[in-house]
């Protein structure tokens, strides 16, 4: 193995020993509760960033993966009672399978047209959810979620912890797409399709595995939710406020390597969840869109590119 | 000629009423040096196009090594062994120039070390120099360069250049000729487009001249260069 790969891998079992111990560190739960949040959005970015950052294609869709993963692990605990961890592999695979049907749907098409064609995707899921009766239609529905294992404190400290374990395998999944030779054909799409398809990238076939890769990681992001709220409803599961912070984490973060979305999420999502309990919950949309601007205009490539993360992955 | 290498038989692409090609009919001997010439919206870069599959021809039908290749995608083509260099240069932003030779390396099948070949590849036009470099940092020369590289890490069997020349100083220019006639040397057919007409001549064996789409004149180069259809497209009545 090499050397920045055993350090990734020390640095995943460091954070998720951390992700175990702090309950036992930290007693007050709300930092329980906003961390989940801040990891959720870690894991949102980083699976936007799959398609989004490495192969160019800007998907304003993350909101209905998430919202998709959100309903669908809802219905199998209340209906089927099943696992929370059934409920996250089973959103991971359908949000595949959406990414799979959304991509065939729509990457024929580049640039602003397959934006907003993603994000009709959000719209035509919200639509059908709002229809469903027996998931709640637009009222919503109440999700009393599993009673935590004997091993966790309490809910918030158990729904953190999950949080974490789904974090560190997105970002390890986002990692290992980056330095592999499908990290490569994508940002190879990336710079110029018709160069790549030129130099033996199946182009199309390989945007079709970034969008399961990134939907898959969408849907699991959002999979707990249901149970961190314990209530869902179309409006919060399909908020644009996800597919903008989808968004504006990896490109304020950078998005040509995986450790870009990781620390706009954590910069961002942090700062969220300061600005709602000091000041004003509402301001968090001010505080994106102001960012977002600074970024786009001063630092485009993001905070990593700032730091020079941008060099050669492959030694020669 | 040789046994020929490529055919277009028939080959024929509209856009919309507009007729940009054909039909046409054209053969590459295998390890041939082939010129195309023809004023700018002859069809030059809409031949190379429906050659490499990123157009497909309305009619007409192109054959690779007598397989008939008028339905596979660009990527198979690629991995067959039909290379080709962009008139405007297209490196892989985002990534050195090292990495700019794997991806063909990760997806057309290449004997031996891939690491080896794109060193190997990159020495042989002269960028070893900046192997760890971002290819944003390259200038016009070694952009030219990076994309001939690109194209023949993959062992191809046909290359065409696609105005591989255009911008570049006459000391450049034979540095870039260098490198096609050194591919050329080891069996590969190289398909030259270019504007500059004493590269082109120097060049090839064969020489085709096209006009609106269709190709009107071919023949080697002092044929071309006294052929009145030819003198007539660059230089009027």
């Amino acid at each position: 193995m090499k050397k920045n790969s055993l350090l990734f891998l020390a640095g995943a079992i460091i954070v998720l020993t951390l992700g175990f111990l702090m309950p036992w560190l930290l007693r007050n739960p709300f930092y329980f509760f906003a961390g989940y949040v801040v990891l959720q959005y870690v894991t949102i970015a980083t699976g936007w960033n799959i398609l989004g950052g490495y192969a160019g294609y800007i998907n304003f869709g993350a909101a209905g993966f998430f919202g998709a993963g959100v309903y669908l692990s809802a219905f199998l605990f209340t209906t089927f009672g099943l696992p929370l961890p059934l409920c996250i592999l089973a959103a991971a695979i359908v949000g595949a399978v959406l990414g799979v049907l959304m991509g065939y749907l729509t990457l024929r098409i580049q640039g602003v047209y397959f934006a907003i064609a993603t994000l009709g995707l959000v719209v035509v899921l919200e639509t059908i959810v709002h229809n469903i009766s027996g998931l709640g239609g637009a009222s919503g529905m109440a999700v009393y979620g599993p009673r935590p294992p004997a091993w966790s404190l309490g809910p918030s400290q158990y729904n953190f912890t999950v949080m974490v374990v789904i974090a560190v395998a997105s970002v390890a999944l986002a990692r290992w797409v980056e330095i592999s030779w499908i990290g490569r054909g994508l940002r190879a799409v990336r710079a110029s399709e018709d160069a790549a398809e030129c130099s033996g990238v199946p182009t199309l076939r390989l945007k079709l595995v970034a969008c399961a890769l990134s939907g898959a990681v969408l849907a699991a992001a959002g999979a707990p939710y249901p149970f961190y709220t314990s209530f869902v409803e179309p409006v919060t599961a399909f908020s644009l406020i996800i597919g903008l912070n989808a968004i504006a984490m990896p490109l304020i973060g950078g998005t040509r390597t995986w450790v870009g979305p990781v620390i706009g999420a954590l910069l961002l999502a942090s700062v969220q969840q300061i600005a709602t309990v000091t000041i004003s919950s509402e301001l968090n949309i001010l505080f994106v869109g102001a960012v977002l601007i600074a970024f786009v205009a001063f630092a485009p490539g993001g905070i990593s590119d700032l730091f020079g993360r941008n060099k050669g992955r492959a030694r020669p | 000629m040789t046994e020929p290498v490529l055919s277009l038989k028939g080959v024929e692409k509209r856009f919309g009423s507009f007729r940009a090609l054909g039909p046409v009919d054209l053969d590459v001997g295998a390890g041939e040096r082939l010129g195309i010439i023809g004023p700018n919206g002859s069809g030059k870069t809409t031949l190379i196009n429906c050659i490499t599959g990123v157009h497909r021809p309305d009619s007409g039908s192109v054959f690779f090594e007598s397989r008939d290749i008028s339905h596979l995608q660009a990527h198979k083509r690629a991995r067959m062994g039909i290379a080709r260099s962009f008139q405007i240069p297209r490196p892989f932003t985002g990534m050195t120039v090292f990495e700019n030779l794997l991806v063909p390396l990760d997806y057309c099948h290449v004997e031996g070390s891939k690491h080896d070949r794109a060193r190997s590849v990159l020495a042989s036009v002269g960028l070893s120099g900046r192997i760890s470099d971002p290819s944003e940092k390259l200038t016009q020369l070694e952009l030219r360069k990076l994309e001939l590289a690109r194209a023949l890490v993959g062992n191809p069997k046909v290359l065409i250049a696609d105005e591989a020349m255009a911008g570049l100083s006459e000391e450049e220019i034979d540095e870039v000729l260098e490198i096609l006639f050194a591919l050329n040397r080891s069996g590969v057919a190289v398909i030259m487009i270019e504007h500059i007409m004493h590269a082109v001549m120097r060049f090839s064996q064969r020489v085709v001249c096209f006009e609106t789409g269709r190709l009107i004149a071919a023949g080697t180069s002092s044929e071309i260069a006294e052929n009145p259809l030819v003198q007539k497209v660059y230089f009027g009545e």
